[in-house]
């Protein structure tokens, strides 16, 4: 076996699909745990002071192209493979097997993931491009000068009812792709067996509801003026 | 004169003598050498892999779409072999002497000996290639019983044995063509057998695609095509199986052995209906666990729960004491078929009876595991849920595909049975090395007459079908092509190829150019019929001659008559089962004709004029211990040449299991 | 169990040869026994076509029990029709009610092509049995099959993914056409047997290879193949596949 056949054949390509979604995952908890220090109700600071460390720590930035590497492979082969598989029957049926057999967000990975591609280009002119390139705005905590994040998400969220909704239907995206993605990454990755399936099933079910809940409470926290 | 070679000496020692003193093909030689295999069953796909092994160049062929479809699959509860793993007393002498009192002694000795002797190693053969029989907790593997035998000597794969054993030879197969060692055809049917100065030099077949006719040479033919069951229309083999190409070899030279010994499998799904295509098998494994019952009150309509213990008449058990439900197939078959034409069959058609697994079920399963489990005085409720899961383990997929068919959940009410066609123990003629009476013809697995004599025992069909491919050709062939290895590859321009080739191709454009008002399959269900009713379970002159009579006329009315859609260069189901048809019709001429010659009662063939007062087969050893091997004359007209059985160490005595 | 008859009109897939279109006709069939097989209602309907003078319809089927994997058919959007567990040919027409409308349509995967009406080109199954799918061993070389005991539940999850029929409704069902349940059934039934460890990574990387050459899809996971896998194999073999194919790939020494 070449080991261009590792990333070129069938389970090849699969398996970069598992091991970057898994990446992804693990950057999920990362982004979900920083963003929820907004909920400590103490005006951003402790939101600000974070998002300041992940920003200057040399670690946190290296890691961040990587996740940029990662988020870009998944896309790429997510999209070949979504093309090469649906070549894979020229002629359809006449009538589609629908849910007989699977799950509707099972079969629409490909749709559920150019959504949260066309939200991540948002997301990112929301909140990256304006904290690494354009600048944000100045803050002090404790005499010390911070770059306001918490403020850019205030004023995003804050009577913009628009971009609140295009955020929670993004986390719910998220939740469908994530409820496949979970479990099928493991599955790739040939890391389950009828032992550790409920397991790996059970964990995958509660992150894809308990990640994409939290990060829909921000912007309606914000919007709803919870939390100020 | 029929010459069966069977070596000299001492039964045990005939195959090992052979053995030591057959010709051999040196290795390069044999790359030279090509060999043509009809049928990729067990037997077919066993010999291709061998062969293909042994370096010879071989040429497979099967009808269906993949050499893994054949019928052989269908094989359910499993494989003998005289391994005595579980210390009962099992030995190889024993196989031999079940199989051939299994017969009714009509076997011949040396060939069964043989089998015996090679089915040890054809379960060692299996295991190493993957086949995953059933085993214990310590990891070894575990036997079951099977009817006609004392002794637990068969291996299994849940209801599956045949599928697994089948997927082994298959897989050996196609590892031969990976390695360019075969050359497999699929959708090919062999049309006829091209024989050249009185050797078998070649086939000619049908590209079921296509429809084009190809020739193919070969040093020798091997015919593993199967049983021919489906003449009697309903049967339990697959919608496929034939006689053609057996048919064919037949009309060539090749002498048809003993084709009216007809297996008559005891526990069938009963037929429903008029449009019922085929039948299904209920494993005879069933009958290890299963209790065979008719009401013992005349006319009794009451659910069969509903009827008490007492009232119930558990016939085999009754009749036969020392084997109860585990007597051999002929046997149950016909106990069965006496009680319901006595008036005491179950179910709306009358025509059947029931297999019981509650005693069991409870009894032996549910008791034994509550006593593992260490539950006192258990209630018939747990007794049943906890014999359920073993019941479910053992024959699971067998009870799964009965409920599917009947709708009728055979944990909770008894199963109804009913005889069916199952096996032909009949077949092309050969002799020791399994040669026909053709030279370079040789006839493996069902599809030869040489193991079973007039009732085969469950679980040798298998056996036989990877003995004959598995461990027998590799040396019989040699023995035979040791002396073709100046024969060049014979070019199919050769007249002969191009005679055989012509018949083919007029035949085919007779059937289609019939244009008639009536289908294929309704002169099938005719022809079945006639031999269910006159050469089925019982036989008698009378109704075999009108029988004869009676086919005679059919096969008028079908070469005048039928109908058959499509054109000859495409894919044509129609013509294709036409063919088939019009091979069967003839056979089943020969087959009456050959009840009709033995006036005894053997096994499967039960004669009405002979039986015992009890009302049990009766042989007659004195004038028919022989093979009957018809050799084909003319259209209607056969030979009948006798080869004598004789038995130096299994005396022939009256079967009996009580 | 209450028999009934039943009229239905049947939607079938009409294809003359691999080259042609294709197209459906409709069909009304009468006086279906419930009691009857769904092919046994495909036999009365051919007699009455052949009756009419009209050509009948082309499907593959053998053993009509359920077991040689011959028969297709996607009915009503689900391959083998609508009970779990099951074949075409052991599908009963009680499934349907009088009235009913019932469309069948062969098996469509570009590695399957059709050869007429609702019959299939599967032999793709059989090259990636060539690539890799067997145990090497010729004839007469066996040790005693009790020379090596293999443990109980490893040798009933070897025949349960061994029970694979080769039907093809895996790659049916799938909407990638994938054929990762049949080659996960076969690679697992050998990985999990000691015979088959000796050859264990060459089979599921060759297998792998030439499913790909096939034209068969990828993996996704749906798990729509077992859904309608006649036999129940499990999707757990192909998380095994995926685990020897990688640790085929990172572990072999060329």
């Amino acid at each position: 076996m070449k080991w261009s056949e590792l990333f070129t054949s069938s389970v090849g390509k699969k398996w970069i699909m598992g091991l970057t979604g898994i990446f992804l995952v693990l950057f999920l908890i990362v982004h979900v745990g920083l963003n929820a220090c907004i909920f400590a109700m103490d005006g951003g600071v402790m939101f600000n002071k974070a998002a300041h460390f992940m920003g200057s720590n040399a670690v946190p930035r290296i890691l961040e192209i990587g996740l940029f590497a990662g988020i870009l492979l998944h896309i790429v082969q997510g999209w070949s493979l979504e093309l090469s598989n649906r070549a894979a029957r020229k002629k359809g049926y006449a009538i589609p097997m629908g849910n007989k057999g699977s799950k509707w967000y099972s079969r629409s990975m490909g749709l559920l993931g150019t959504l949260l591609f066309l939200f991540l280009v948002m997301h990112i002119a929301h909140f990256w491009v304006p904290s690494r390139i354009t600048g944000l705005d100045p803050v002090l905590i404790d005499g010390k000068e911070f770059h306001n994040l918490y403020g850019e998400m205030l004023q995003l969220f804050q009577g913009n009812l628009l971009v609140v909704i295009l955020y929670v239907l993004g986390c719910f995206a998220l939740a469908w792709h994530l409820l496949h993605g979970f479990q099928s990454a493991f599955r790739t990755l040939g890391l389950t067996n009828n032992r550790y399936l409920i397991l790996v099933e059970g964990a995958g079910a509660l992150f894809s509801i308990l990640v994409p809940l939290v990060f829909a409470l921000m912007p309606i926290s914000m919007y709803m003026g919870w939390i100020k | 004169m029929l010459d069966s070679k069977i070596p000299a000496g001492p039964l045990d020692q005939k195959w090992t003598d052979y053995k030591g003193h057959c010709k051999l093909v040196n290795p390069a030689n044999k790359r030279k050498l090509e060999v043509i295999v009809v049928g990729t069953g067990l037997a077919g796909a066993s010999a291709a892999a061998s062969l293909g092994e042994l370096g010879y160049q071989v040429k497979a062929f099967c009808f269906q779409d993949s050499p893994r479809r054949a019928h052989s699959i269908a094989a359910q509860g499993g494989i003998n072999a005289a391994k005595n793993y579980q210390n009962d007393g099992d030995s190889v002498f024993r196989l031999f002497y079940d199989t051939i009192k299994g017969g009714d002694y009509r076997a011949r000795e040396a060939n069964v000996h043989r089998l015996a002797e090679v089915s040890v190693n054809i379960i060692d053969q299996c295991v190493a290639q993957g086949v995953p029989f059933a085993r214990e907790y310590g990891g070894l593997l575990n036997n079951r019983s099977f009817g006609g035998t004392q002794v637990k000597r068969t291996f299994y794969a849940a209801g599956q044995t045949g599928q697994q054993l089948l997927i082994g030879a298959y897989q050996a197969l196609e590892r031969q063509v990976a390695l360019g060692k075969v050359k497999m055809y699929t959708r090919h049917e062999m049309l006829d057998v091209v024989v050249i100065d009185g050797k078998a030099r070649g086939i000619i077949c049908r590209n079921l695609i296509t429809g084009e006719l190809e020739r193919h040479f070969g040093h020798a033919v091997l015919l593993c095509t199967g049983g021919y069951g489906n003449v009697f229309y309903l049967s339990t083999n697959a919608m496929g199986s034939n006689v053609t190409a057996a048919w064919k070899a037949h009309k060539k030279g090749a002498y048809f052995a003993n084709p009216c010994f007809t297996q008559i499998h005891p526990t069938c799904i009963p037929v429903s209906g008029d449009h019922q295509s085929k039948l299904t098998l209920m494993s005879e494994s069933l009958r290890n666990d299963g209790r065979i019952w008719v009401p013992a009150k005349l006319g009794d309509k009451r659910a069969a729960n509903d009827i008490p213990e007492e009232e119930r008449d558990y016939f085999l058990e009754r009749r036969y004491p020392a084997f109860g439900n585990l007597v051999p197939r002929d046997v149950a078959s016909r106990a069965a078929k006496e009680r319901c034409d006595a008036g005491y069959g179950v179910g709306t058609t009358g025509q059947a009876v029931y297999l019981d697994f509650k005693f069991n079920l409870i009894n032996k399963y549910g008791k034994a595991e509550a006593n593992k489990l260490g539950i006192q005085n258990p209630d018939t409720a747990t007794l049943i849920r906890l014999g359920k899961e073993v019941v479910k383990e053992e024959y699971g997929n067998l009870f799964d595909m009965y409920e599917k068919i009947t709708g009728e959940n055979p944990y909770e009410v008894p199963m109804r049975i009913y005889p069916a066609v199952h096996y032909t123990m009949g077949g092309l003629w050969v002799d020791y090395e399994l040669m026909t009476s053709v030279k370079g013809l040789y006839a493996l697995g069902e599809a030869n007459f040489s193991d079973h004599g007039a009732n085969r025992l469950g679980a040798s069909a298998l056996m036989q079908g990877l003995a004959d491919g598995y461990f027998v050709i590799p040396y019989t062939i040699g023995n035979y092509l040791a002396d073709e290895i100046a024969t060049k590859p014979i070019p199919t321009e050769h007249p002969a190829f191009a005679e055989a080739e012509q018949k083919v191709a007029d035949r085919i454009n007779t059937l289609l150019s019939i244009k008639g008002n009536q289908t294929v399959e309704s002169f099938h269900k005719r022809l079945g019929r006639i031999m269910w009713e006159q050469c089925g379970m019982a036989r008698s002159e009378q109704g075999l001659k009108k029988a004869i009579e009676d086919i005679r006329q059919l096969k008028k009315e079908f070469w005048s008559d039928v109908r058959i859609p499509g054109q000859v260069n495409e894919m044509n189901p129609e013509l294709d089962k036409a063919g088939r048809v019009a091979d069967f019709i003839e056979l089943g001429e020969l087959m009456c004709l050959d009840a009709l010659d033995r006036k005894e009662s053997c096994g499967g063939h039960f004669r009405e004029e002979s039986q015992t007062e009890e009302g049990e087969a009766l042989r007659d050893d004195q004038q028919y211990a022989y093979v009957a091997a018809w050799g084909y004359q003319s259209d209607s007209q056969w030979q009948l040449n006798k080869e004598p059985l004789l038995f130096d160490v299994a005396k022939p005595s009256q079967r009996s299991y009580k | 169990m209450q028999h009934y008859n039943m009229n239905l009109t049947l939607k079938v897939w009409r294809q003359k040869n691999a080259a042609d279109k294709g197209h459906f006709e409709t069909y009304p069939v009468k006086n279906i026994s419930s009691e009857m097989s769904f092919l046994e209602m495909i036999d009365v309907l051919n007699e009455q076509l052949i009756k009419e003078g009209k050509e009948p319809i082309a499907f593959d089927h053998d053993c009509r029990e359920g077991i040689c994997g011959m028969c297709s058919m996607y009915i009503n959007g689900r391959p083998h029709g609508p009970w779990q567990h099951n074949t075409t040919c052991q599908l009963h027409m009680r499934a349907y009610q009088d009235g009913d409308t019932i469309v069948v349509e062969p098996w469509r995967a570009n590695a399957f092509p059709v050869v007429k009406d609702l019959m299939v080109d599967r032999s793709a199954f059989d090259r990636i049995i060539q690539a890799g799918g067997y145990i090497s061993v010729n004839t007469g070389n066996a040790v005693d099959a009790n020379a090596t005991p293999i443990e109980k539940d490893k040798a009933d999850d070897a025949f349960a993914a061994a029970a694979c029929i080769g039907c093809g409704a895996c790659v049916a069902a799938c909407k990638n056409s994938s054929a990762m349940l049949f080659v996960g059934a076969k690679v697992s039934h050998l990985a999990l047997l000691p015979q088959g460890s000796p050859e264990r990574k060459s089979r599921a990387v060759n297998m792998v290879a030439q499913m790909d050459k096939e034209g068969f899809g990828a993996c996704t996971n749906t798990g729509a193949c077992e859904a309608v896998c006649p036999k129940g194999i499990s999707i757990e073999n192909i998380a095994r596949l995926n685990r020897e194919y990688m640790m085929a790939g990172l572990t072999e020494d060329k």
